[in-house]
């Protein structure tokens, strides 16, 4: 087994809440190291009181397991997840998921200011003409704004 | 116990109450989003609680799950800030608010400090964190004018202090710009523990060692 054909079948797995995209391409994915059936997985957490994230878990174990493998997950809990790490294939996929992608983190520590700016873009239509509703939505990684042009509401990822 | 469990029992046990204070709204919150909210900042606060339970449990030899729920309300090492029950919105707003200026003069530390799996796990928290602080900070200006309000903060604020560090609380006064009273400490409860802990416990109790 090879930590390329681990990437791969890792790549298989979708985000469980938003199943669009997949856990590599969310960036949550660190690292693999593969030492003959034991295969070491570095998993990055999104947000700490994300339910998904024992799904998440035991699909990469199954994932392995079906290889061939034996698993062990470490979950890493430090600040090196941040949305900046989703590729951008999966803010592609997002994006036509109708989630708007996150802001980049170089904007700085999110604002008030920031949040009620027009900044962010629908993506319905592509509008800027959008306003916050709610700085939070049906899960912790995402708020919800109101499309002016359009007129409907869209979810727009948190930058963490 | 040593030091270091202590203090992260004391944070830990901080953001698991007032996580499930913040749940208490959950279906009955003044408004749609305001039931979003809540019940999206309940469910990162008691993220932060396991997480930082977790790095206790590697210290005690335990897990998370028997820190947060199988110890005597007496052992937990909550600030009684997060243990009074308000249902009415000011002061739950007056306790957003100031919770959430202490707790981030706590995570400025933490981050800053020579722990470094602490530390670490600090910028985390502080990342979700600045969304509790917009949502704080929204309400807080919508309400500034207000008598309840302004008499709930009065109220709250020696509990408030109770949440840092001696040596913190001179900035989280200038921060809010209140003056420095004497602190509601930590260190003894609130009779409204013992309630939350009854209903936080019950199903562990009832079924010991369950899983879903």
């Amino acid at each position: 087994m090879t930590a390329a054909a681990v990437w791969a079948a890792l790549e298989e797995i979708p985000d469980p809440e938003i199943p669009v995209i997949s856990l590599v391409d969310l960036g949550v994915v660190r690292e693999v190291a593969v030492d003959g059936a034991h295969v070491r997985i570095e998993f990055t957490p999104t947000f700490l009181g994300c339910p998904a994230l024992e799904v998440m878990r035991r699909a990469m174990e199954e994932k392995v397991e079906a290889l061939g493998g034996e698993a062990e997950v470490a979950v890493i809990q430090d600040d090196s997840w941040s949305t900046d790490r989703i590729s951008p294939a999966g803010r592609e996929k997002l994006r036509e998921a109708g989630f708007a992608p996150p802001a980049p983190r170089a904007a700085g520590t999110t604002t008030l200011l920031q949040l009620q700016s027009k900044a962010f873009r629908c993506p319905y239509c592509g509008s800027t003409e959008t306003r916050l509703e709610n700085i939070f939505g049906p899960t912790p990684c995402r708020s919800i704004r109101w499309c002016e042009s359009c007129r409907q509401p869209f979810e727009q990822f948190k930058t963490i | 116990m040593n030091a270091r469990a202590e203090q992260l029992l004391a944070f830990a046990d901080d953001e698991l109450i007032v996580g499930w204070r913040d749940s208490e709204w959950t279906g009955i919150a003044p408004t749609l989003e305001e039931d979003v909210a809540f019940s999206s900042i309940a469910q990162n606060e008691i993220g932060h609680a396991r997480a930082l339970y977790e790095l206790a449990a590697t210290e005690l030899g335990t897990d998370a799950d028997a820190l947060a729920f199988d110890r005597q309300p007496d052992d937990y090492r909550c600030a009684p800030f997060v243990e009074l029950h308000l249902m009415d919105w000011a002061h739950t707003i007056a306790r957003r608010y100031l919770y959430e200026e202490a707790d981030r003069v706590r995570l400025e530390a933490l981050k800053a400090g020579d722990d470094a799996g602490l530390a670490g796990l600090a910028a985390k928290i502080d990342r979700e964190e600045t969304y509790h602080r917009l949502h704080a900070e929204l309400w807080a200006g919508r309400l500034r004018d207000e008598p309840r309000f302004q008499e709930a903060v009065e109220e709250l604020w020696p509990y408030a202090i109770g949440v840092v560090e001696e040596e913190q609380r001179p900035e989280l006064a200038r921060r809010v710009g209140l003056e420095l009273v004497e602190a509601n400490e930590r260190g003894s409860h609130t009779p409204a523990l013992a309630e939350l802990w009854d209903e936080m416990t019950e199903v562990r109790r009832s079924a010991p060692g369950a899983t879903w």
